[in-house]
């Protein structure tokens, strides 16, 4: 599903985000990108979702080289993604449900069906009963909650999330865990950069952990 | 296709809703766009209801030819035929006694007449022809003035000529004044949708990273400026035809006075949807314009 192969990438400035990464990520797959604050696992999910692009290397998406890309195609990649933003993203002058709809509108989902389908992801994360508040009324959990409706509700192939737990409450945490797995068990492959050791481990996924810009495990 | 539908359908529902959002900023753009418009569209017809009163007037474009003093009969049934096949049933012909008889009728005359020791008139022919454009009028006076034994043809052209020239500056005007306030739609627009952008900066943002394409961020833009232009283009249609209405009362009772009768014109169907579309045409090209220039800067 991705594979990238001497990865590196360099900021103007001579910052080394990623020095030269290769991996492998099978569809179906659950896979934690681990390391400390600065490792580049940020980098490495935007690079994958071409929000970046690599200064050295080449990264191949669902048979697609992301190097030789053209712009008008780039469109179309990103929607094999849903992204959970580290700062999620969420638009504060519309309610969750619309929220939720962007995607959909994007793509020109007839009305009716992206109202249907928008809540039902909303129901996915249990925030079905908030669809008509506003973004900035709800939780943290829940504004976490709401980005990942977003981010599914196309039924991407791929989930990939930045930071989903950073700065929640260890239930919340575990609660957003939980929909992640929900989404891996029916065959999504779910990719989540995260800074918190107690994720590693879990059964039936597999730890991606970058140290100085390399893969140390 | 349906998929396509939808996305057009959306587009224009998000530029209408936009619209509706802040009504006195719309109401106001409107009134902008509207009045930019008013202008030449009002001198425009202007320039076509003079024109409309100067055909009627100069219907009865005369030429007059004047033949030598000393021209026989054959050299008039010369002239005759070849009028004939120039201008045929369009001409007669005033015999010197019939011009002496009319100017003694005109008043002040009679004696300046009685004290000629003979008549120093010419024999004459008057035709009207049936092409009055100024051009052809003055190619065939210079026909007729080729003609043997004609010594003088008298084209009463000028006027009409000095008319002719006095409309094309006129249309000009109206040209050069609507080029101006079309650039000032066209910039109208462009700030318009430059705040919008401004102001919809996170959802741009957001969009682009989802996979929308940039024709899906551009389209309810341009269809926002299409809609604005076209309604600014109605308005200012409905203040020219209020304007054709309100004048066309006086305009009777002046024509009247000068004992004529004119009908003051207002728009008609097809200049009302020409406004209307130059109007939305321009709003959609300041919306493009603006759009590729603002999201070039948020890449």
């Amino acid at each position: 599903m991705i594979s990238c192969s001497g990865v590196g990438k360099r900021y103007p400035g001579g910052l080394t985000a990623l020095a030269d990464v290769s991996c492998e990520i099978a569809a179906g797959e659950m896979v934690f990108v681990t390391g400390h604050s600065g490792a580049g696992k940020s980098t490495l999910v935007k690079l994958f979702a071409a929000i970046e692009r690599p200064t050295a290397g080449s990264i191949v998406v669902n048979g697609q080289n992301l190097a030789a890309l053209r712009p008008a195609a780039l469109p179309y990649l990103r929607r094999n993604f849903g992204l959970v933003f580290q700062d999620q993203k969420l638009l504060f002058d519309r309610n969750a449900l619309e929220n939720v709809l962007l995607p959909l509108a994007i793509v020109g989902t007839p009305p009716a069906e992206a109202t249907r389908r928008a809540q039902a992801a909303l129901d996915k994360v249990g925030l079905l009963d908030r669809a008509k508040a506003n973004p900035i009324a709800l939780s943290g959990g829940e504004q976490q909650r709401l980005a990942i409706a977003r981010a599914v509700v196309n039924r991407p192939a791929i989930l990939l999330a930045d930071e989903p737990t950073a700065n929640l409450d260890t239930a919340s945490a575990a609660g957003i865990l939980d929909i992640f797995r929900a989404f891996h068990q029916v065959g999504v492959t779910v990719i989540i950069a995260t800074h918190d050791p107690q994720w590693s481990g879990q059964p039936d996924t597999r730890v991606l952990h970058l140290a100085q810009g390399r893969v140390s495990a | 296709m349906k998929a396509w539908l939808t996305l057009h359908a959306n587009a224009l529902r998000d530029a209408l809703r936009r619209l509706a959002a802040t009504p006195l900023n719309t109401v106001l753009a409107l009134f902008v766009i509207g009045i930019a418009l008013t202008l030449p569209a009002a001198g425009w017809l202007l320039v076509e209801n003079v024109q409309q009163a100067a055909r009627s007037a100069a219907s009865t474009q005369q030429i007059s030819l004047f033949m030598a003093l000393n021209a026989d009969k054959a050299a008039l049934a010369d002239i005759e035929s070849r009028l004939n096949q120039a201008a045929p049933g369009r001409w007669r012909f005033v015999p010197r006694d019939e011009a002496l008889q009319r100017l003694q009728g005109n008043s002040g005359m009679a004696e300046i007449v009685a004290s000629l020791p003979r008549n120093p008139l010419p024999e004459a022919f008057v035709v009207e022809p049936a092409e009055t454009a100024p051009a052809a009028l003055e190619a065939l006076a210079k026909t007729f003035a080729g003609w043997p034994k004609v010594a003088h043809v008298q084209l009463d052209s000028a006027w009409a000529k000095r008319f002719d020239a006095l409309l094309r500056i006129g249309r000009l005007a109206v040209l050069l004044l609507g080029a101006v306030f079309a650039a000032a739609l066209v910039a109208v627009t462009f700030n318009t949708i430059r705040l919008q952008i401004l102001a919809q900066g996170a959802e741009i943002e957001l969009a682009r990273l989802i996979g929308a394409t940039d024709a899906w961020i551009r389209r309810p833009f341009t269809y926002f400026g299409a809609l604005q232009g076209g309604l600014g283009g109605l308005l200012a249609a409905g203040l020219v035809t209020l304007g054709a209405h309100l004048l066309a009362a006086p305009v009777n009772e002046l024509a009247a006075l000068y004992g004529g009768s004119f009908i003051l014109s207002g728009l008609g169907a097809r200049a009302v949807a020409f406004i209307t579309g130059a109007g939305a045409l321009l709003g959609w090209l300041g919306a493009q314009i603006s759009v590729a220039i603002h999201l070039r800067r948020l890449n």
